[in-house]
Order: C-alpha cells, then sequence, then structure tokens
C-alpha cells in the first residue's frame, strides 16, 4: 500500500492534535473540577412529590437550605411546566448544590451563564455544585421539550 | 439493464423529496416565530395546531424520512452500476420499498392528527399513538430488508468475481448498510421492548433514562449512516466530475471501515448530562468520539487532495489557483464543494459537543441546532441536492431545468446556512437559547438577543428561497419536454494509484469482529446495568 509522505504528515498531524484537545479537555476538567451529573439515586416519580418521601415533597419555601456560612442545597422539582422553587435568592459568593428530578415527563435545566447543565428525567435524580460570585440575575431554562408548554419553564436565580 | 433498480431509485428518491419538501417548509416559520413573526395560526385550517407539531414534522420528515428514502434509493442506484450487475433478488427490494412506505403511512397520520407531537427523538414517557412508533419501525425494518438485497447482490457478486477488490462506491455503500443495521438494534430494542408495550397498554410504566440510552445506541451512527452516502459521492464520484482521480484508494476503504468500527460505541457523548449514567462510560465513550474523529479528517485530506488532482488537470496553477479552475459551473459539483465547506465548520462545533467538559456551556442548546445544520442540513442535504443534479435528469431521462437555477439554489443555500448556523451557534453558546423551543413567546429572551435571532431569521428565509428554487428544478425537470441528448452514467473516479489496495481492507469478518467487540466493551456494562436495575415507574403523558 502506497502511503503518501504528506498523507502521513497529515495523519500524525491530525492524531497528535486529538490527543493535545483530549489532555487539554481531560487536565482542564481536572483543575477546574468539573463535574457532570452521575447516578444519584432512583426514585419513583409518582410518589417523589409526596410530603414525607423526599426533600421534593418539602413545602416549596423550604427546599432551599442554608448548610453553612454561604453554602447552600436546593431541591427544585421539576414538572409541567415549572420549576419548583421557581425563585432563589442567595448572596453573592453563594455555593449552591442543585438536586433536580421530574415528577412527569423529561426535563433539562441550564443556568445561563454556569456550567450548570444537566438533564432531568424523571426516576433519577440529577446533582451538580456552582458558586456564584456576581451579583445579578441568572435564568434557570429548561431546555428539554416537555409538552406544549414547554417554553414557559424558567425560573430565577437571584445573587445579591 | 437496472429497470428495476432505476424504478426503485424513482420511487425512492421521489418520496425522499416530498419529505424534505414538506419537512423544509416548517423551518422557515421556525425562525420567523423567532423574531416574534408567528404564522402558526394560518396554519390551524391546514390542521397544524402548533409549534411543536409544526417541529415535530420539521424533524421527523428531514431527519428520518427525507435521508432514509434518498439513502436507499441512492443506493440501489449506485450499488448495482458499481458492481456491474443488477439486483440479485429484485423482488426483495420491492417489497422493501413497500414495507417503508406503508411505515412512513403509518407514522405520518397520527403526525398529522397531532396525536404524535413527541419530536423526532420520541423521548417517552411523552407518549405519542402507538401507530407512530409502529411506523417508525416498519421504515426501520423496511431499510433492513434493502440492506439484505444489496448484499445478497454482493454475495453474488462475489461468487463470481472471487479475488477480485469490491470496487470502492459499491463497498462504501454496503459498509454503510452494514453498520445500519447494527445501529438501528438500538433503537429496535427501545421500540419494541420498552415502548411497544407499554404504548398499548400492556404494562403501565417504562424506564426513562433506559430507552434513552437504546436510543442514543442509535442516534449516532444514525448520523454517519445520514453522512457516510455523501462520502461515498465525494470519494467514488465527485473526483471524476472535478476531472481529477481518487488520491489515496487505500486510504478511503480505511475511512469507511473506521467508520464501521466506531459510529456506534459513542453513543454516551449525547448523555454527558444524563443522570443515571456512570461518569467512567461518558469518558470512555468521549475518548471513542475523538478517535471517530480521525476518519473525518482523513477524509478532508483525501478528498482535497483528488479535487486538487482535478483543478490542476484543468489548468490550474499555484498553491490557490487550482480551486478556481474547478468545474463551479457544474451545479452538482458546486453544491458538493460547498456542503463540503460548511462541513469543516460543522465538525468544529461537533468535536466542542463531543469534548467532555465543553460540552456543559453548550448541552441541548441552539449550538446544537446549529451544529446539526451544518452537518445534517448541509454537508448531507447539500450534498445529496447536488447529487441530485445529475441523478435526477438520469433517473427522468430529461435535461436538468435550468442550471443556472441550480447553481443559484446551491449558493443561496450556503449562505443561508451561514447565517443561521453562525446565529443559532452564538444563542445557544453566549445565552444559554435551548434548542427545539418556541423562542418567540418565552419570556426569558433578553434584548441583547436580538441582533443574532434577527441574522438567524434572515438565513431562513435565504434558505427558504433556496428550497423554492431547489423545487423549481426538481418539478421543472420531471415534467420538461426536454428529453436527454447525450446519455448520463454515473461518474466513477479513478484511482490515480493502480496498484490494487491490500486484501486487509477488502475484508469483513475482522472488522465485523472489532465492531462488535468495541461495542460489546463500551456498551456492555453500562447497559447490563441499566437493565439489572431497571426502573419501571414512568407512566405515559400525552401533553401537547
Amino acid at each position: 500500500m502506497n502511503f503518501h509522505r504528506s498523507e502521513r504528515i497529515f495523519l500524525i498531524g491530525s492524531i497528535a492534535l486529538l490527543v493535545v484537545f483530549a489532555l487539554a479537555v481531560g487536565i482542564s476538567g481536572f483543575a477546574y473540577g468539573i463535574q457532570v451529573p452521575q447516578p444519584e439515586m432512583r426514585v419513583d416519580p409518582r410518589t417523589v412529590a409526596t410530603p414525607g418521601v423526599s426533600p421534593f415533597g418539602d413545602p416549596v419555601n423550604e427546599r432551599v437550605r442554608e448548610l453553612a456560612p454561604g453554602r447552600y442545597e436546593a431541591y427544585i422539582l421539576a414538572q409541567m411546566w415549572a420549576f419548583l422553587p421557581n425563585e432563589i435568592r442567595v448572596p453573592a459568593g453563594s455555593t449552591i448544590t442543585f438536586y433536580l428530578t421530574s415528577k412527569d415527563v423529561q426535563h433539562g435545566l441550564k443556568i445561563e451563564k454556569t456550567n450548570i447543565n444537566m438533564m432531568v428525567l424523571p426516576g433519577q435524580i440529577s446533582v451538580l455544585t456552582a458558586t456564584f460570585d456576581k451579583p445579578g440575575t441568572y435564568h434557570l431554562i429548561c431546555h428539554e421539550y416537555c409538552g406544549v408548554g414547554h417554553h414557559t419553564m424558567f425560573g430565577r436565580l437571584i445573587v445579591e | 439493464m437496472y429497470a428495476h433498480e432505476n424504478r426503485l431509485s424513482g420511487w425512492n428518491i421521489g418520496i425522499a423529496l416530498v419529505a424534505l419538501f414538506l419537512g423544509g417548509l416548517f423551518g422557515p416559520l421556525q425562525k420567523l416565530q423567532y423574531v416574534g413573526i408567528n404564522l402558526y395560526p394560518a396554519l390551524n385550517n391546514l390542521g397544524i395546531r402548533t409549534y411543536y407539531q409544526g417541529l415535530t414534522l420539521h424533524g421527523v420528515l428531514n431527519a428520518l424520512v427525507w435521508t432514509t428514502f434518498f439513502i436507499v434509493g441512492f443506493f440501489t442506484f449506485a450499488i448495482v452500476r458499481s458492481l456491474e450487475r443488477e439486483l440479485r433478488y429484485p423482488r426483495l427490494n420491492w417489497a422493501a420499498l413497500i414495507v417503508m412506505a406503508l411505515g412512513l403511512v403509518s407514522a405520518a397520520v397520527p403526525l398529522l392528527l397531532n396525536r404524535a407531537t413527541v419530536l423526532y427523538t420520541f423521548y417517552p414517557p411523552l407518549q405519542a399513538d402507538t401507530f407512530f412508533y409502529l411506523g417508525l419501525t416498519l421504515v426501520v425494518v423496511g431499510s433492513w430488508l434493502a440492506g439484505y438485497g444489496f448484499l445478497f447482490t454482493y454475495t453474488a457478486w462475489r461468487k463470481d468475481n472471487p479475488g477480485v477488490r469490491t470496487p470502492l462506491i459499491a463497498l462504501g455503500s454496503l459498509i454503510t448498510m452494514v453498520m445500519w443495521q447494527i445501529a438501528t438494534l438500538g433503537v429496535a430494542v427501545e421500540i419494541i421492548f420498552l415502548i411497544l408495550p407499554w404504548s398499548l397498554g400492556l404494562v403501565d410504566t417504562i424506564d426513562p433514562q433506559l430507552a434513552r440510552t437504546f436510543f442514543w445506541f442509535f442516534g449516532h451512527p444514525l448520523v454517519y449512516f445520514w453522512l457516510l452516502p455523501a462520502y461515498v459521492s465525494w470519494y467514488g464520484m465527485l473526483p471524476k466530475q472535478a476531472g481529477g482521480k481518487l488520491f489515496s484508494e487505500p486510504l478511503a476503504r480505511l475511512v469507511f471501515w473506521l467508520f464501521l468500527a466506531l459510529s456506534v460505541p459513542v453513543g454516551l457523548h449525547h448523555q454527558y448530562t444524563d443522570p443515571g449514567v456512570p461518569v467512567g462510560w461518558k469518558v470512555l465513550h468521549g475518548i471513542l468520539t475523538y478517535a471517530l474523529f480521525i476518519p473525518s479528517l482523513l477524509t478532508a485530506f483525501t478528498v482535497i487532495a483528488s479535487l486538487e488532482i482535478g483543478g490542476r488537470n484543468r489548468g490550474g496553477t499555484g498553491l490557490l489557483g487550482w480551486v478556481r479552475a474547478l468545474p463551479w459551473k457544474d451545479p452538482s459539483y458546486a453544491a458538493q464543494n460547498l456542503a463540503m465547506i460548511l462541513f469543516a465548520f460543522g465538525g468544529v462545533s461537533g468535536l466542542t459537543n463531543a469534548s467532555y467538559n465543553l460540552n456543559l456551556a453548550v448541552h441541548n442548546t441552539s449550538w446544537v441546532s446549529g451544529h446539526f445544520h451544518l452537518t445534517l442540513g448541509s454537508a448531507v442535504t447539500l450534498s445529496f441536492m447536488g447529487i441530485l443534479y445529475w441523478l435526477l435528469p438520469k433517473l427522468t431521462n430529461k435535461q436538468l431545468f435550468s442550471t443556472r437555477v441550480a447553481l443559484w439554489q446551491a449558493w443561496t443555500w450556503f449562505a443561508g446556512m451561514l447565517l443561521m448556523s453562525n446565529g443559532l451557534h452564538i444563542l445557544g453558546l453566549n445565552f444559554s437559547m435551548p434548542r427545539r423551543t418556541m423562542i418567540g413567546a418565552a419570556q426569558y429572551v433578553g434584548a441583547d438577543w436580538n441582533p443574532m435571532l434577527i441574522e438567524s431569521a434572515i438565513g431562513g428565509i435565504i434558505l427558504g428561497i433556496s428550497g423554492i428554487l431547489f423545487y423549481t428544478n426538481v418539478i421543472g425537470t420531471v415534467f420538461s419536454k426536454k428529453t436527454l441528448q447525450a446519455p448520463i452514467e454515473m461518474p466513477v473516479a479513478e484511482a490515480l494509484d493502480t496498484e490494487p489496495s491490500p486484501a486487509w481492507l477488502d475484508t469483513w469478518k475482522p472488522w465485523l469482529a472489532v465492531t462488535v467487540a468495541l461495542i460489546v466493551i463500551a456498551y456492555g456494562p453500562v447497559l447490563f446495568d441499566l437493565i439489572r436495575n431497571i426502573n419501571l415507574t414512568s407512566p405515559g403523558f400525552k401533553v401537547w
């Protein structure tokens, strides 16, 4: 098989480029502590919002808890077509761990200008953590089609 | 000769063209809706009730129907000519067409009645009418039958031609169909074992995470099923149309084998943000996705080198002078070359999607729709249009209605896609604009989104104009009175190097073994675990 010289150089260059990219992705992933959702626990979407069954059954205004100064956890129930709670207020510099599940169809969550991006599935809990240093309003946007009201599904995170 | 094959190609491509027309109509409407011009109420009388019903039709008809029918039609035409023998069992391929067409009707009725507004990914627990799922299954089964028809033809050819290298066009097409057989197992299992019993009411609940995982087992090789027929044309035909030769035939074969081996075990890179999939498997699929980029980079080199030979043969000189000497006045050539340029951008955004942590910035945002329209909407669809500029006259025995209109069509498609995709990419990256969303009615849209929304709407309108030009040519050609003066033959590129490629690039067993092994390694444990801990807790929802 006749392997042209320029072609060999191109192939080696291509592979080297991909290796560099892969290393960049891997190293930055560790350096910045990038996380993606991973198996947390399975739940039953038919009962997950029942009071007493899970934190998603607690009253809506008690689902964001301050664990320590500046450290919060937020249990947000996704349902057609709202995030509950749909407004969260924290002081600047807060770190929030978001727990989400759906009680009906598939939803998604992207928080503007952050790396918080997750699928929200019935039967699964998605968990991600982020720190909010800059004051402002961040939209919580549902990014997975969830029926005819999908575009009305959003919430607000207000960093004060 | 080839009477059956020509009629089969004609029927398949005819159905594909109707699907692209109907599905394509919604594209400009979506982009106009983004900027507040909502034309959907006017469609109510025609039975289109919502934005999302139109969006489902756009996705199903363009991404699934146009592609599958065109590809089966194109391969029916190309494989027999490449092997220089007729279909072994034409009745099998006719049966395939009938099954696919029945499936299309079965899926189309609930779609048009707004009973299957679940988008083309049909993620459970959104629950469509049973006939929608049944229809999709039949389309897939029909495409399997067509694939068997090609394989029987190939084995008959092999029996008569022992030791002869399989011609490249036939080999690339057959590898694509075999890859499709393996890939569609994922969606077949999803529909037959999870969705149909649940949709029929035999079981009450489904596991959405498991269903998604089966879907993406199919979903990523699906995009290579769309792309590889364009590669067959770029490698096997376009160098001839450009007056050149195929620079490196053995490497072209290697590229197709690599796609067979690597297309499937990468599906989890669509599920980086899924909660129920362990991180280690996501990383493994991410690395394999990078490996899958190598055959596409090789393609860039070989195809450009082949076209350069053409440009220089046509009198082009200098470092880049050969580019201008290429046959830009030939719409079939121009459309496919422009498709390649857009694909280069699409490749960059695709590598971003596949890059584990960069994906968090863009997953499920309109960045992905932008990527999708540079790849499926441009590399694939504009190439298929380019192929049709010679194939349609061949099949109808009519002259192309207008070369000038065809050239305008290719360039307007190019310009429209650039504007629209650029807008969508930026909106997704900067503003987290979600994909597949009725943006014109969403309250979280900020004023700073407007420039890019307007840019993508202008792109959408230009694409609509391009579509009108395309169908003017299709209809004008089909109903033209001017028959062909000189016969058209399928362009077949000769290899630059006349030495036959090595035997290991023309043998199935080792490549199939590697393919199966990679799938078992990359998907075996993760699927085993999801099945063992199946979470059947979701009832169906019809919420559109």
